[in-house]
């Protein structure tokens, strides 16, 4: 028996170390960026910004975005950039803006995250540009970059720009599950308020309650839902939404503030088949 | 395979003192008419007479033929001539046997001790539905935990025999057969053809059934009753020596087009494939005898369909499959005044439903899910039966120890039962037991018999991991609850019988009490998922529900060839709150006087149901009205050289009664007029 967990015992060290040395020779080169999709790039004299989405192009509501610093002299991504950010929507009579989080590294120092709710498409004479404010080399830089914004090729509603009873201008976008499926899925939206045309907050301690429903089947329900409730951690709703079948899906919703006063959406009854606030699916 | 010692079965001779009455009550309970044959007299019972009931079917054509009310009947007809053993009507075809007035969960019913499920969340398959009469020999029915040596269950067994030649030296023989019959325009053709030699055997034989819709009393045809179903079958032996035989089976049986006016689909394939190897010895020492070993495999597809259906709020396609394999062995042992049978058995069956509904906007993807996710159940058991003889008296003991576990293999169906149960696991295990004692005790001219039982059951696939199965009945979804506590059962049964000289009379009862009773129950939380059901049901154990069945029966022998008899039955059910349970029977009766010559046989029945006094509208019941209905039939028997023909004809509910009874589902009625002839030619 000894012998053996001796065997065994150098077989595992020998193979920690064969690994090891293959990462430190970089061998293996691994683009953390593999699986997303490029859409967009600002080249300068002496280093790119590149631009990544989740899907092949930036769409209405939620949209995560990564971006990299490429230092064109070296060929190495950047740490460290300070980045931020600014999405504008060029409208033929008037600019706004859109929420949008604050940019972090991820677990990759050299590529950096945040995200971006975008309100409508792009068209012909209304298109959204995104400043993006960065160090490179110890200076403050910033770029306004134009990119196109469509609606999702799904067709389905998933961001709701709306004015609750309180007479504020609120943005709901779902987020999670990205594929959703027929079980209790961990349900996630952020939630903004407008304070003015160019600043979007993020709105704390409010409450969506959540009643999927098959208009197709009836207006059939699912149960163990739970409300979607806001978590500091990362300043997102969190809730459970059960689909009991595939099929499509309208999530019917309800914003309650603080107070649990409803400010949107409607209870689903016998004669009242759909809130007015609500998200689609399809699985 | 010889169970009869334990089973004991009327068609083998074994004296013939008592327990004819019973024989005759199963003639009697026909709601639609008498469908009972007249059993032969030569037979009898070993022990506990009035807890077994055997139902002769068509195997030896030649000999059961005269003496069968109707021969090339359903099976479900025949079932329906045994005394415990009630019907539940969908539609014409493929009926649900109820015993001791519970279903398929609580009861074991085999095939030659061969474990099959059906396909169909909606039990539009019941087990008997995928064999013929062709294939069969008898119906072994055993009340309550009697039939615990087919499996862990409550209201009792239902073995189907197969029949064969049994290595008769008879060369090459055959029978050619058909039946007409007139309401619904029914025909059946059926044939076999048998080479049986003393050490090897073949059989084979082919049985085709098509109806169209029926008519109703009231002369209202009843739309999407028809079907068409046919069954074929080889059987074949070999003995290398004597009382050491091999045999194999191959069933195949197929129904088409099936209409079920009771429901919202119709079906347009139910098949099953059914197989089996056997090994059997008759003694292996002078004390350990009729050693039987079999393993087996069957397979069945069942497809629902509404596409013939107007006016369906949303298409559906509802296939569903069920493969069992399995494996027994059995021997008797015979030891001073005891005669052992100890069985080891095991299955392992996989059971998968899914039901895709198209929705009216085409843009929109289809709507998917698992009915039944992909449900493994292994069941092993052991079960030891004794007969202790005494002079005085006889006690039978029997006791199975089964093991059940259930695994969702279907991550699909895992996450979607999760919705309701977040804290499920995939696999679930339950120890099951049961144990039975009857005494048996003549005096004089009677016979006494009582007996006591306890036994457990597992839920069933559905009971445990039904996910939105729509029940037509109450018009609710079923959710199954894979959390259920295992059901148990506490039983009595007691049944008095005296036969002198013409009289024969007997009174039975039996009495269940079920704890953790398994049962839908509302939730008033959950939201329907089929369109036109009223509410959700989650399948939950009650406290307890009792049953109580209760029959007295008489036969008198007018004359040496005619005889007359009747019988009365009343059953109750109750749940924990004192309210009544579904489908249980009202008060019923039968009486018929039967003539049976040597070459001519008639009888005249009457048979009907008084109101359903204690109906369950919690359960989806309304009360079914009391009726009776009249039926008479005429055979007649010619040999024509060495072979013979014979001819039925038969008359069924005379006076086009429009009725229907407390276990026709949703109350379709029940077939009108009926003329039916048959004509059976056996060639030697």
């Amino acid at each position: 028996m000894k012998t053996i967990k001796y065997i065994v015992f150098i077989a595992v060290v020998a193979l920690s170390f064969s690994s090891c040395s293959k990462d430190d020779e970089g061998n293996i080169i691994v683009d953390p960026m593999e699986n997303y999709y490029l859409i967009n790039e600002i080249t300068d004299t002496d280093h790119k910004v590149e631009l990544y989405s989740e899907k092949t192009n930036l769409t209405v509501g939620y949209n995560p975005v990564f971006i990299r610093i490429k230092d064109l002299a070296s060929n190495n991504y950047i740490a460290n950039a300070n980045l931020s950010w600014m999405p504008m929507m060029h409208m033929e009579t008037m600019m706004h803006s859109a929420p949008a989080s604050a940019i972090s590294a991820t677990d990759d120092p050299t590529v950096f995250t945040g995200y971006i709710v975008f309100q409508m498409p792009g068209n012909a004479t209304e298109y959204w540009d995104i400043t993006l404010n960065y160090t490179f080399g110890g200076e403050q830089m910033s770029k306004t970059e134009r990119v196109d914004v469509v609606l999702p090729s799904d067709g389905l509603q998933k961001t709701q720009v709306f004015t609750g009873l309180d007479e504020v201008r609120y943005i709901l976008a779902y987020v999670a599950p990205k594929t959703p499926e027929v079980a209790i899925n961990d349900f996630t939206a952020v939630l903004y308020k407008m304070e003015d045309m160019m600043t979007f907050s993020v709105v704390e301690n409010f409450k969506v309650t959540v009643d999927p429903r098959m208009p197709g089947m009836g207006n059939h329900s699912s149960p163990n839902n739970e409300d979607l409730i806001y978590s500091t951690q990362d300043e997102m709703y969190h809730g459970k939404l059960s689909l009991t079948m595939t099929g499509y899906w309208r999530i019917n919703l309800k914003l309650l503030n603080a107070a649990n006063e409803v400010l949107k959406g409607e209870d689903i009854t016998d004669t009242n088949t759909e809130s007015s606030l609500f998200f689609e699916l399809e699985l | 395979m010889n169970q009869n010692k334990f089973w004991p079965t009327l068609s083998k001779g074994f004296g013939r003192e008592y327990g004819v009455c019973f024989l005759v009550f199963m003639m009697l309970l026909m709601p639609r008419g008498i469908k009972a044959q007249e059993t032969e007299i030569d037979s009898t019972y070993l022990l506990p007479v009035h807890l077994n009931e055997v139902i002769i079917l068509s195997a030896n054509k030649r000999l059961h033929h005269q003496t069968q009310f109707k021969p090339l009947s359903s099976l479900d007809e025949y079932l329906e001539t045994a005394q415990k053993v009630n019907l539940i009507k969908r539609g014409a075809y493929a009926w649900e046997p109820s015993l001791n007035n519970m279903t398929s969960e609580r009861l074991a019913v085999t095939i030659d001790g061969m474990q099959i499920f059906g396909a169909c969340t909606d039990k539009m398959d019941p087990t008997t539905s995928y064999v013929d009469v062709s294939n069969l020999e008898e119906a072994q029915i055993q009340s309550g935990q009697q039939g615990a040596v087919f499996g862990n269950i409550i209201g009792g067994g239902i073995n189907l025999k197969l029949g064969h030649s049994r290595f008769k030296d008879k060369g090459l023989y055959g029978s050619i057969e058909n039946a007409f019959e007139s309401n619904n325009n029914l025909r059946v053709i059926g044939g076999e053809l048998n080479y049986s030699k003393p050490t090897f055997y073949i059989d084979g034989d082919v049985i085709y059934r098509k109806a169209d819709n029926y008519v109703a009393g009231d002369g209202k045809e009843v739309a999407f009753s028809q079907f068409e179903k046919y069954n074929f079958s080889l059987n074949s032996g070999f003995q290398p020596s004597e009382g050491n035989k091999l045999a194999a089976t191959l069933i195949f049986d197929e129904a088409n087009d099936v209409g079920y006016p009771a429901l919202t689909m119709d079906v347009s394939l139910a098949r099953a494939i059914i197989t089996s190897v056997s090994w059997t010895q008759d003694s292996i020492s002078e004390n350990v005898t009729n050693w039987d070993t079999k393993a087996y495999y069957n397979y069945v597809k069942h497809v629902m369909d509404d596409t013939k259906r107007p006016d369906v709020p949303i298409h559906m396609d509802m296939p569903g499959w069920s493969e069992t394999f399995g494996a027994y062995s059995q021997a008797n042992w015979k030891m001073a005044t005891h005669l052992f049978n100890v069985k080891i058995d095991g299955f392992y069956n996989r059971s998968i439903a899914e039901m895709t509904m198209y929705p009216s906007d085409p843009n929109e993807p289809v709507m998917f899910m698992l009915t039944w996710p992909d449900v493994r159940t292994l069941n092993s058991g052991i079960y030891i039966g004794d007969v202790i003889s005494l002079k005085e008296f006889s006690i039978a003991l029997s006791t199975r120890l089964g093991l059940h576990r259930n695994t969702v293999a279907d991550d699909f169906g895992l996450n979607s039962l999760k919705i309701f149960y977040p804290e499920m696991n995939r696999t679930n295990t339950r120890v099951l037991k049961s144990f039975s004692v009857v005494l048996n005790k003549e005096v004089n001219a009677f016979s006494l018999s009582a007996g006591g039982g306890y036994g457990e059951r597992a839920p069933s696939v559905s009971e445990g991991y039904g996910f939105y199965l729509f029940n037509s009945f109450d018009a609710h979804d079923y959710i199954g609850d894979p959390n259920l506590q295992t059901e148990q059962s506490f039983e009595a049964n007691a049944v008095i019988s005296f036969k002198k000289e013409k009289w024969q009379i007997s009174t039975e009862a039996n009495f269940f009490h079920i704890p953790n009773y398994i049962i839908g129950v509302v939730n008033s939380d959950l939201s329907t998922m089929t369109i036109g059901a009223t509410g959700v049901k989650v399948y939950t154990n009650l406290d307890y529900a009792q049953i109580f069945n209760s029959a007295f029966s008489i036969e008198y022998k007018l004359l040496k060839d005619v005889r007359w008899n009747a019988r009365l039955s009343w059953h109750r059910g109750t749940d924990d709150t004192g309210k009544n349970l579904p489908l249980i029977s009202p008060l019923a009766y039968s009486s018929t006087m039967v003539y049976k010559g040597k070459r001519m046989s008639g009888s005249v029945s009457v048979s009907g149901n008084a109101v359903q006094e204690n109906f369950s509208p919690i359960y989806g019941e309304n009360q079914t009205k009391a009726y009776a209905v009249v039926s008479a039939t005429l055979g007649r028997r010619l040999i024509i050289s060495k072979n013979d023909l014979y001819a039925k004809a038969g008359i069924e509910n005379i006076f086009d009664v429009s009725y229907s009874t407390y276990s026709d589902w949703n109350n379709i009625p029940r077939m009108g007029r009926n003329i039916f002839m048959t004509l059976s030619y056996s060639i030697n």
